[in-house]
């Protein structure tokens, strides 16, 4: 089970989404997961290897490193990838449920085409709008929280060249070197602006919705 | 055979399976399976060679380091996905007879065309009989599972956290050796994680199993209201017309409707349906 997996269970929503929904699964896989997959995971690949102390005190230099990065940033950032495609699968499940029940309908006598029940598109409207607008908020927290979570982590989003270090059983203070801090900084400040995007794609999209369903009711009361 | 492998086996159950039943497999792949493989088997990766111990004592670090993981956090979560993803095959198991049992129908009744047996292969068994037992009986030892690995990491690693320091006193360690473990706050953040998905799971399987009792006695008292033919015995031993078409008819009723559904359906089984005092 990997990211490979990921993208096909989510193709399948696609189907269902809005043209903004699309864009933004778009985004999602190939400028945030593929270089992650690609990239990203190759820059923090040495992090703790070459994480160097200017000590020869043995254990100093895993201290230090554990109290700096208490977690890496490639593992928040597959979490947070994680966390923000699964709110996709409720509108899955719902879209199946309708599916389910039309068949249940067929069992019992009405007459539908078999093949068109499997690839009709379901509109947004009525408990699937709802479903839909819940998964894009879901969405829009789990983007924001794992936002701040890295900013709050790492006091910013500039990853430091040398940091300083006093924990036991460090010598009083020992000086540590990071391992590429500006390439990290670049790939840092990337996946920041490419989830920006997609707070943005998904805001944009949530407001499509309401403007959609907001006109739909006014025609219907004219 | 990887997770991939897994997944495609289990997916096919995912057909059969309840509503509970499928957010349950979501669940287990999306946040225990795809976690363990994309973030949590890079963070204990490096767990031994970056294990140091404050010592030049060839053997020391090795000898600590097996003292204090005597199975790595990584093999057993895969171990405790693996069991518990596996109660499932009865289930698989159980449905591939009873399509077996439908295909043999249809071959008595003379259905047994392409398009009929491609709809066996399609359509979903309803979960009561004897495949109910089976279901409940997976989901049983799903909770068994993961309870016992749940007590097993309790027991070797008390507390769930992972400590930053160890002290060592293993042969040829000399006296006590200080040993600093590798990523410590990392390793507690994804196993307090696993543990809380694994938590999830639990209770998803205890809501799936009050969900098929209370099912089941749902539909039982709607039996007793309404008193329908019983089952009869399985198999007669001989070959009159008579006795194949007492044979339809029960196993036309131990199908439970879905094959009768099938069936009916059927325009050209009309006059055999007449005949089925099931139906």
């Amino acid at each position: 089970m990997d990211w490979g997996t990921l993208q096909a269970v989510l193709g399948g929503v696609n189907k269902h989404s809005t043209s903004i929904g699309k864009i933004w699964l778009t985004v999602l896989f190939i400028f945030r997961i593929m270089i992650l997959v690609v990239a990203a995971e190759r820059v923090w690949g040495d992090e703790q290897q070459d994480f160097v102390c200017n000590t020869l005190q043995p254990g100093c230099r895993n201290v230090c490193y554990d109290h700096f990065f208490p977690i890496s940033h490639i593992r928040l950032w597959a979490l947070q990838l994680i966390f923000v495609s699964t709110p996709a699968l409720l509108v899955a499940m719902h879209v199946a449920y309708r599916r389910h029940e039309k068949k249940r309908r067929f069992r019992n006598g009405e007459k539908i085409d078999i093949e068109e029940l499997k690839n009709e598109k379901f509109h947004i409207r009525g408990p699937l709008w709802w479903t839909y607008t819940s998964s894009i908020f879901f969405r829009l927290i789990f983007e924001a929280v794992f936002m701040y979570v890295f900013y709050y982590m790492y006091d910013g989003y500039q990853m430091p060249r040398l940091v300083k270090c006093d924990a036991w059983p460090c010598p009083n203070t020992v000086d540590c070197f990071v391992s590429r801090p500006t390439e990290k900084t670049t790939f840092t400040i990337f996946m920041l602006a490419v989830s920006g995007i997609c707070m943005m794609l998904n805001l944009a999209e949530l407001c499509y919705l309401v403007i959609k369903i907001c006109m739909k009711e006014s025609r219907k009361t004219t | 055979m990887n997770w991939a492998g897994l997944y495609t086996v289990l997916s096919g159950v995912n057909r059969h399976s309840t509503a509970i039943g499928r957010i349950w497999l979501s669940v287990i792949f999306i946040f225990r399976i795809m976690v363990l493989v994309v973030a949590a088997e890079s963070v204990w990766g490096d767990e031994k060679s970056a294990f140091t111990c404050n010592t030049q004592q060839p053997g020391c670090n090795s000898v600590c380091y097996d003292h204090f993981f005597p199975i790595s956090h990584i093999r057993l979560w895969a171990l405790q996905l693996i069991l518990v993803t596996t109660p499932a095959l009865l289930v698989a198991m159980h449905v591939a007879y009873q399509q077996h049992q439908e295909k043999k129908l249809l071959m008595l009744t003379g259905h047994a065309d392409a398009k009929h047996m491609e709809e066996v292969k399609k359509h979903k068994m309803r979960i009561s009989g004897s495949l109910w037992w089976t279901y409940v009986c997976s989901v049983v030892f799903r909770l068994l599972f993961e309870a016992v690995f749940m007590y097993i990491f309790y027991m070797l690693y008390p507390g769930y956290q992972m400590m930053r320091l160890v002290k060592c006193e293993a042969y040829p360690c000399p006296n006590t050796v200080d040993c600093f473990i590798s990523r410590p706050t990392e390793k507690t953040i994804f196993t307090v994680f696993m543990l809380v998905t694994s938590s999830i799971c639990i209770i998803l399987n205890m809501a799936e199993l009050v969900y098929l009792v209370v099912r089941a006695c749902a539909r039982r008292s709607q039996h007793h209201s309404n008193p329908s033919s019983g089952k009869g015995s399985f198999y007669g031993h001989k070959h009159s017309s008579e006795y194949k078409q007492n044979e339809i008819n029960q196993l036309l009723t131990e199908q439970d409707g879905s094959l009768k559904d099938m069936l009916r359906r059927n325009s050209g089984l009309q006059e055999k349906g007449d005949r089925c005092s099931a139906c």
